[in-house]
């Protein structure tokens, strides 16, 4: 670990059980925060995918499957559709949890700022802040696994593996935008984030047609975001479809873009919180 | 004794890039005593308070908290600290029960023990009866109150107060005060900044006075009294075609000193009524004149030539 002023200043040498409960303090915090507000959440959270799934993959998939479904593999549309979709909104929930609530709690609220005063370091906000992202991962990803089988979308058994798959995709964005947001002072970098980031990747990743229909030259493009590999690696376990290596080079791939989130956002949470 | 030294600094500096906001102060505070720091805004107080809280590593310099190095220990320190910041950190979007449960939680206390001190400490905050209200539409001093309580929920051995009443009206400024000291008349350790010189001559048992980072003066409010300023203080207001000749005329009269400020003249001295009879008597007929006792506001003066407030 690097070891300068910064970095070890305060908050050096916690044993890792230690850590750990200090990380699960601040996740209790986001869950009474959460109590607010998850009626709200559960409704979108299932109203959205049904929408979606209703709208795209049964309306608009009527129309695709007349044209012939060799290049989805031929599967339907909605067969096609519905993981990319899985994978997608789970960048989404990621996006969504994590951008406005950091600033939030250190620019607006300031509750950040009252944290680090008790015995909680930077690093546990984090922590538990990623915890509660993962938590609410779980259960929009769940929640979208039901519906996606109530509309029998779902062609193997395997699917049970793309909640945990979901779930790293979302923690692929969720990390890397929580140490972003927590580097910003004010809340428009978001909107462009959103309007270049998030919004590109849902339409080009692979969500609603293969990249293969890409031009070539910017195929590449595709293969290099996260996205991409979140929903290669949902689609082929809901598919049934899933290959062994392919398998883990999306994980290790999904894994490597959350491990560097979390390495800088340490650092980003440290150097915002103990100026 | 050396155990009852709860905090101690030497040489303590903070930087920030070019600027040092701490440079180089050297204090200590023992159990049971009531610590100021006292110094107009961007004196350093708050950066000083920040790395007592550790929360802001120091540049250089050493600081011991509590027998332990807050380089090295952290968070076994805060967990012994209550921290009262400058500006409103609570959750307004919680209730006023639920900031105490959150902050509680912080401390790694159990749900049972959260309640029963929280019952306790909306009392003493008189807040009680807004318990279970949320926080965002609570007034300026009630939130302060709260935090407050807050910062007391963990049982604290010291308790940081970063400008405590800043931005209050004066009634709410007195229910805070009335809360300090009944804490300070329990044996709580407080430290506090302000640059109010009422609220540290109320409050604190010692302080220093910071100017630019460094510490211009120390000790009890009452000897920094007597060291930087005269028992008594003539404050005199002229018409507006006086006051510019005024300070001519009164180079001779009997005073410790002179301090010529934008809107009157203090003329310090052992006894104001003298000193008035001594003005008058040289033909000067000032609009108002006031004899009142030397305060810090008196002593800032004399050691910086700058008023605190300003």
């Amino acid at each position: 670990m690097a070891r300068g002023p910064m970095a070890g200043g305060l908050a050096a040498g916690l044993p890792a059980s230690q850590s750990r409960v200090f990380a699960v303090r601040q996740l209790r915090f986001w869950l009474v925060n959460y109590r607010r507000t998850w009626k709200g959440s559960i409704y979108s959270s299932v109203l959205s995918p049904v929408l979606y799934l209703g709208a795209m993959g049964l309306g608009l998939g009527k129309l695709v499957n007349q044209h012939g479904t060799a290049s989805l593999g031929g599967v339907s549309y909605l067969a096609f559709l519905a993981p990319g979709l899985l994978a997608a909104g789970a960048m989404q929930t990621a996006m969504g949890e994590s951008a406005y609530p950091v600033l939030a709690s250190v620019k607006w609220l300031k509750t950040y700022q009252a944290a680090i005063a008790s015995p909680l370091r930077p690093v546990d906000l984090f922590r538990g802040h990623l915890l509660f992202s993962t938590l609410r991962l779980v259960m929009n990803s769940g929640v979208f696994l039901i519906v996606m089988a109530g509309f029998g979308a779902i062609r193997s058994p395997w699917a049970i593996a793309s909640l945990p798959a979901a779930v790293l995709t979302g923690l692929a964005f969720a990390a890397p935008i929580e140490a972003y947001a927590i580097t910003r002072e004010k809340d428009g970098s978001f909107a462009l984030l959103f309007r270049f980031g998030v919004i590109p990747l849902f339409l080009f990743s692979g969500t609603f047609f293969p990249v293969s229909q890409l031009p070539a030259a910017i195929r590449p493009l595709a293969y290099i975001t996260p996205l991409w590999h979140g929903v290669a690696l949902c689609r082929s376990l809901t598919l049934g479809t899933a290959q062994l290596l392919p398998s883990i080079g999306h994980a290790c791939y999904l894994l490597a873009v959350a491990a560097v989130g979390v390495y800088v956002g340490n650092l980003t949470y440290r150097r915002r919180l103990y100026a | 004794m050396a155990d009852d030294v709860l905090i101690r600094a030497r040489g303590l500096t903070k930087r920030f890039g070019d600027f040092t906001a701490v440079d180089g102060i050297d204090f200590e505070l023992s159990r049971g005593e009531v610590f100021g720091f006292l110094g107009p805004n961007g004196a350093g107080k708050s950066s000083t308070m920040r790395m007592i809280g550790c929360v802001s590593p120091p540049s250089s310099g050493e600081l011991t908290i509590l027998g332990m190095d807050p380089a090295k220990d952290g968070p076994a320190i805060r967990a012994r600290l209550g921290v009262v910041p400058q500006e409103d950190t609570l959750d307004v979007e919680l209730t006023v029960r639920e900031n105490l449960l959150v902050y509680g939680r912080y401390f790694g206390l159990r749900r049972d023990v959260i309640a029963d001190r929280t019952a306790t400490l909306l009392d003493f905050v008189q807040l009680a009866e807004r318990a279970g209200d949320q926080v965002e539409p609570l007034s300026g001093g009630m939130k302060r109150r709260l935090t407050i309580a807050r910062s007391l929920i963990s049982e604290p051995e010291i308790l940081l107060l970063d400008e405590p009443t800043t931005g209050l009206d004066p009634q709410a400024r007195h229910v805070v005060w009335d809360r300090l000291y009944r804490l300070k008349q329990q044996g709580v350790t407080l430290v506090l900044t302000s640059h109010y010189m009422d609220e540290a001559e109320q409050l604190c048992d010692r302080l220093v006075v910071m100017d630019d980072g460094k510490i211009a003066a120390a000790g009890s409010p009452r000897e920094l009294i007597a060291r930087y300023s005269t028992p008594e203080v003539l404050e005199l207001r002229f018409s507006l075609d006086e006051q510019e000749q005024a300070p001519d005329k009164l180079a001779d009269v009997q005073a410790a000193r002179m301090e010529v400020l934008a809107d009157r003249i203090l003329l310090y001295a052992d006894d104001g009524d003298e000193a008035l009879a001594a003005v008058r008597s040289r033909g000067l007929q000032p609009a108002t004149s006031l004899v009142r006792r030397s305060t810090l506001e008196d002593v800032f003066l004399s050691l910086t030539g700058r008023r605190l407030e300003d």
